[in-house]
């Protein structure tokens, strides 16, 4: 194979032989059924391997990823701390493991009775008068909220209401879950201290305002100075208050959003506590309510059938919400995902997951302090759990944030976050997390200080980082003008030859 | 407990460089009045008491692994090489996020790529996104592909009955703010030509469930001249065990092939974490909603994968991005490739066949008891209807209490004309003594 | 920072370009715009026939990393969609003010034109915006 064009390991296509098979399946131990010849394929496109085929195969492709397992991950909005093995074993006891989703109520009560109690916690934790377990991700979660924040307001005959106000700090999820909910976005812009700005929102609250999507702290990793006064006004023209929980890391035991008169708010249980990121997903989104948003929950919900007493436990089930926006996927919310969560509130307690919040902020404090000689703050305050610098210089006019970032991998660490928050120029984004120890972020630090010179004495040798990863920078590109979403398997009955080119 | 690392010497160290005195100074900024409130929840535990109590949930439970299970319903029992789950706890694969940087983020794209290029195989489609949430998900998210598709210029879906019915209502609390007029299984009982009868030239899109809600294979053969005659799209929502055996939707002319991709290597667990597969033809790729890994070269031509076409996301487009996803499924998407590639070409038609043969078997010996009969109006594949002597609710119950049996879905609470009506599934799980045992049962319980 | 800004048309807030010949005009986007998004690999054009009023969005481009919306300058129907721009969306980096124009339309309103900016006025608003 020529360099030009060799892969660090081939396609699973290239590994298949006709004839091999990765699967001892039993004979069939019943008469053989007639086929219906006509409804039948002809060829079908898979490979052909062993099972050490495939082991080696995903293997090797699993050493090509940096992992929070293999090294600091200060990947900003996103969380990643330690994944407690614990909660694997968890989710994989074969009781919860083969239950089919369907199943009687009074078959399953070990998996309603884990549900029913993390809606009760995720209650308590935020303050909140009801819990949703179905969402799948934080931005079906935002999805689930907006659609009950419309449902309410109709409800009420309040037909007007179409707009939902978002600062430009927001993920892009909010407004996207806005546009798919049938809403207008109305963009709030910042003020010099990286906070909504109030005088803007004023002007936009009125009679046609579905509600206020915001997110605290904030992307800037401040915490909304005017929370307060920002619920206010928007519940004065009659708007509700959505809460985007990403970062909520930063105040599990500091605050409860409700307490501040949020009306929704979503949490990323993949986030704050800590269920494995998956290489992106299955994350999971439940919603906390206010009172009067309660009736609008997703349906169904976990609820205690018939009390229980000393003797019995209570039974358990599924109920629908009066007045319920209906059903945001099917079956009972990421239940494996679920089983983790609990595990982690449940060896945390209350005590535990304020240490975590305050040491998730300890650390990027710690960090922030090492770094913000040579790295521009754009806005001077503390920042909580992440902060948000410029990866850029004067005296380097061509290196870039993203320059930065790739070095980042030379020296072991995963990059931040690049370019977002929108609102800040060459944004590099760092959330070190609580589990980081400070000799960690001590050689984080050192890192970025490194780089910082090396902008100003050496910018080619940045611009062509990174120089030590398995592949050097990508041609995004040519990625996305010539097309290869997928290996063609019309070759694949001729496995001499590669499946494509 | 906690994970967390500080000793006394580095919280010390690390609040004077932070020129803080107390952790608790960080949140000077919060109103006195809400900061730290005492949250009433259970005392913390050791790892090991956590366990031990989520054992006793778990044992709590009947399942599948200790009863035989003849429940599907769009959620199903199969068998999972231990390889998939051994892979999947890879740390670098279970710990690793969305793969923005693709110089340490190759080995997820690759898998992603390779995930694609086998839901496209199997589908009979040409690409195929990094996954939705579930089959259901992605049943919602065809119809707003279908709506970008024709700008909102067309604004009626058409669902078929035999959809599974929380995808039929994933799709309704999905679209309730689009002003979309929903059609098609308004009648429970409505056939494929009712449905085909109600195609017009506001129709953005029809979806239909192949095998259907009822297990039954529908003829598909006419189906896309009259959806295309019309200039709408066609979406077939498949059991991608079945195309292990059974013609690809792409052969029929589908427009968008999307499913629940949980029998691919997925335990059911309760009813998550699933898979939505998407797969759709090319000159649809720009309204395709989520991640998109596809292939390129880095700067010494060596070949890799990024993800691409992200101005279609949330991320970059904002308000007017194709769909507001972010995080999928990744994981699941990881264990159906490796599931795919393990199984391959023969086994994956060997499942096919094992449950379709057991299946029949099973209907076979059902038929025959008296007060049963099995509806046979099309050919099934490993699902069937049976129509039963007296309230499936009760025939559940004494399956399982005098039995040890996890009967089928009951088919009445969402088709008025199929009340007393069961739905079987059969799967490789179930053995011949399981099957046996089932018939027995129904035979004595009547 | 300087973009090219020729004098012979007349220029949106919203980076894109027009030119009145008789009754037809034809459409573009700046160099500016070009500049600012960077590599572009897709543009999508509407279909001859379709009409538009000032302001609307009547194309979208990409790059790899942003998106944008190319909005009419003036009301219109449009005559022809220049094709070889959606096959090659390198050229629209390459010629923004030639071979890349976007699309011909007949104008509902030629006195629409007045409202858009002269090249010297479009220079100083590209020249505001750089940071």
């Amino acid at each position: 194979m020529s360099a030009l064009g060799s892969r660090l390991e081939p396609l699973v296509y290239d590994l298949s032989r006709p004839g091999r098979s990765g699967a001892p399946l039993p004979e069939p131990d019943v008469p053989h059924a007639e086929l219906p010849s006509d409804l039948l394929r002809e060829e079908l496109g898979l490979p052909e391997i062993t099972q050490l085929d495939a082991v080696r195969h995903f293997q090797r492709l699993s050493q090509l990823n940096h992992s929070i397992d293999t090294g600091f991950y200060p990947l900003g909005s996103c969380t990643m701390k330690y994944n407690p093995r614990i909660n694997e074993d968890a989710a994989r006891l074969p009781g919860f493991l083969h239950a089919h989703p369907l199943q009687e109520a009074n078959t399953v009560q070990g998996s309603l009775a884990l549900m029913y109690e993390l809606q009760e916690w995720l209650k308590e934790i935020g303050g909140f008068a009801g819990v949703s377990l179905q969402p799948a991700a934080g931005a079906h979660g935002e999805l689930t909220g907006i659609l009950m924040m419309r449902a309410y307001h109709l409800a009420r005959g309040d037909m007007a209401r179409h707009k939902i106000l978002i600062p430009d700090s927001a993920h892009g999820t909010n407004p996207a879950s806005t546009t798919m909910s049938g809403l207008e976005v109305i963009e709030l812009p910042s003020d010099g201290r990286g906070n909504v700005d109030v005088k803007a929102l004023r002007a936009e609250c009125g009679e046609d305002v579905v509600g206020l999507m915001i997110t605290n702290p904030n992307t800037l990793g401040l915490f909304e100075e005017h929370i307060e006064e920002v619920v206010q006004l928007t519940r004065d023209c009659g708007g509700l208050i959505y809460g985007d929980g990403a970062n909520m890391n930063a105040l599990t035991g500091v605050i409860r959003p409700g307490d501040f008169g949020f009306d929704v708010m979503h949490y990323n249980l993949h986030k704050t506590f800590s269920t494995p990121h998956g290489g992106g997903g299955p994350g999971s989104g439940p919603v906390g309510v206010s009172e009067r948003m309660a009736d609008y929950l997703p349906s169904p919900i976990v609820a205690i059938i018939e009390e229980g007493d000393e003797k019995e436990p209570p039974l358990y089930g599924f109920a629908a919400p009066p007045k319920t926006i209906g059903r945001m996927k099917a079956f009972n919310g990421q239940f494996g995902v679920l089983v983790r969560a609990y595990a982690y509130i449940r060896i945390h307690g209350a005590a535990g997951l304020r240490a975590n919040a305050e040491h998730a902020v300890l650390n990027a404090n710690y960090l922030l302090s090492k770094v913000r000689a040579e790295y521009h703050l754009p806005f001077e305050r503390a920042c909580l759990h992440e902060f948000v610098v410029e990866g850029r210089w004067r005296g380097a006019p061509d290196v870039h944030a993203l320059d930065v970032s790739k070095r980042l991998m030379d020296f072991g660490f995963h990059p931040p976050t690049n370019y977002f928050p929108l609102i800040v120029h060459e944004a590099l984004m760092i959330e070190p997390t609580e589990t980081e120890s400070r000799e960690t972020l001590d050689a984080f630090a050192d890192a970025l200080l490194q780089i910082a010179a090396t902008a100003r004495d050496n910018p080619e040798e940045l611009r062509g980082a990174p120089h030590t990863t398995p592949v050097a920078r990508m041609d995004e590109v040519r990625a996305a003008r010539q097309l290869v979403l997928c290996c063609r398997p019309k070759f694949l009955s001729e496995p001499a030859q590669a499946p494509y080119t | 407990m906690n994970y967390l690392p500080h000793t006394d010497a580095d919280r010390t160290h690390m609040l004077a460089a932070c020129d803080v005195e107390r952790l608790e100074d960080f949140f000077d900024l919060i109103p006195e009045q809400h900061r730290f409130p005492a949250l009433d929840l259970p005392e913390p535990l050791s790892e090991l008491e956590v366990l031990r109590e989520l054992q006793e949930l778990a044992e709590s439970n009947a399942e599948a692994s200790h009863h035989p299970c003849f429940l599907g319903a769009g959620a199903y029992h199969h068998y999972v090489p231990a390889l998939v789950n051994h892979m999947l706890l890879r740390g670098e694969f279970m710990t690793a996020y969305t793969p923005y940087q693709p110089e340490v983020s190759q080995g997820t794209l690759q898998t992603m790529f390779e995930y694609q290029s086998m839901i496209c195989a199997l589908t009979g489609m040409e690409v195929a996104n990094a996954s939705h949430y579930d089959g259901a998900t992605s049943t919602a998210e065809a119809v707003i592909m279908a709506l970008n598709q024709f700008r909102g210029r067309r604004a009626k879906i058409i669902l078929s009955a035999t959809l599974h019915p929380q995808y039929r209502q994933v799709v309704r609390t999905y679209t309730q703010g689009m002003g979309l007029t929903i059609v098609g299984d308004d009648d429970s009982a409505a056939d494929l030509d009712d449905i085909i009868a109600q195609l017009d030239d506001q129709t953005a899109l029809l979806i239909l469930q192949y095998p259907n809600f009822l297990g039954e294979l529908e003829d598909m053969r006419g189906l896309q001249n009259a959806v295309h005659d019309v200039g709408a799209l066609l979406c077939v929502v498949a059991n991608p065990i079945a195309l292990g055996m059974l013609k690809p939707p792409g052969e029929y002319g589908a427009d968008i092939v999307v499913g629940e991709g949980q029998p691919l290597g997925i335990p059911m667990s309760y009813g998550g974490p699933y898979l939505g597969f998407f797969a759709t033809r090319e000159k649809y790729v720009r309204k395709l909603a989520g991640r998109l890994v596809g292939e390129t070269v880095d700067a010494n031509g060596k070949r890799g994968y990024v993800l691409t076409l992200t101005p279609r996301e949330q991320h970059i487009r904002r308000d007017k991005a194709t769909s507001n996803i972010c995080t999928n499924q990744g994981l699941m998407a990881t264990a159906a490739a490796i599931y795919l590639s393990v199984l391959g070409k023969q086994g994956l038609r060997k499942v096919a066949e094992l449950c379709y043969h057991k299946a029949h078997y099973a209907a076979d010996c059902i038929d025959v008891l008296p007060g049963f009969s099995v509806r046979r109006e099309r050919a099934f594949f490993h699902e069937f209807a049976l129509r039963c002597p007296g309230p499936v609710a009760e025939i559940n119950t004494a399956l399982f209490d005098d039995y040890g049996l996890i009967g089928g879905y009951d088919l009445g609470q969402d088709y008025a004309h199929l009340e007393n009506h069961m739905l079987l599934a059969v799967t490789e799980m179930a053995t011949r003594e399981d099957i046996d045992c089932l018939v027995e049962a129904l035979g004595e319980i009547t | 920072m300087t973009w090219n800004t020729p004098d012979d048309r007349k220029y949106a807030e919203t980076d894109e370009w027009i030119i009145l010949t008789g009754d037809s005009a034809t459409l573009g986007l700046t160099d500016y715009a070009q500049d600012q998004l960077s590599d572009i690999v897709y543009v999508e054009l509407p279909v001859s026939g379709e009409t538009f009023e000032q302001g609307d969005i009547v194309a979208t481009v990409e790059s790899v990393k942003a998106a944008a919306d190319v909005h009419m300058p003036m009301s219109g129907a449009v005559t022809e969609a220049n094709s070889a721009i959606e096959d090659e969306p390198e050229k629209v980096n390459a010629d923004p003010y030639g071979e890349a124009w976007f699309i011909k339309l007949t104008p509902a309103d030629p006195a629409e034109i007045d409202s858009l900016m002269d090249a010297d006025a479009y220079a100083r608003h590209c020249a505001a915006r750089d940071d």
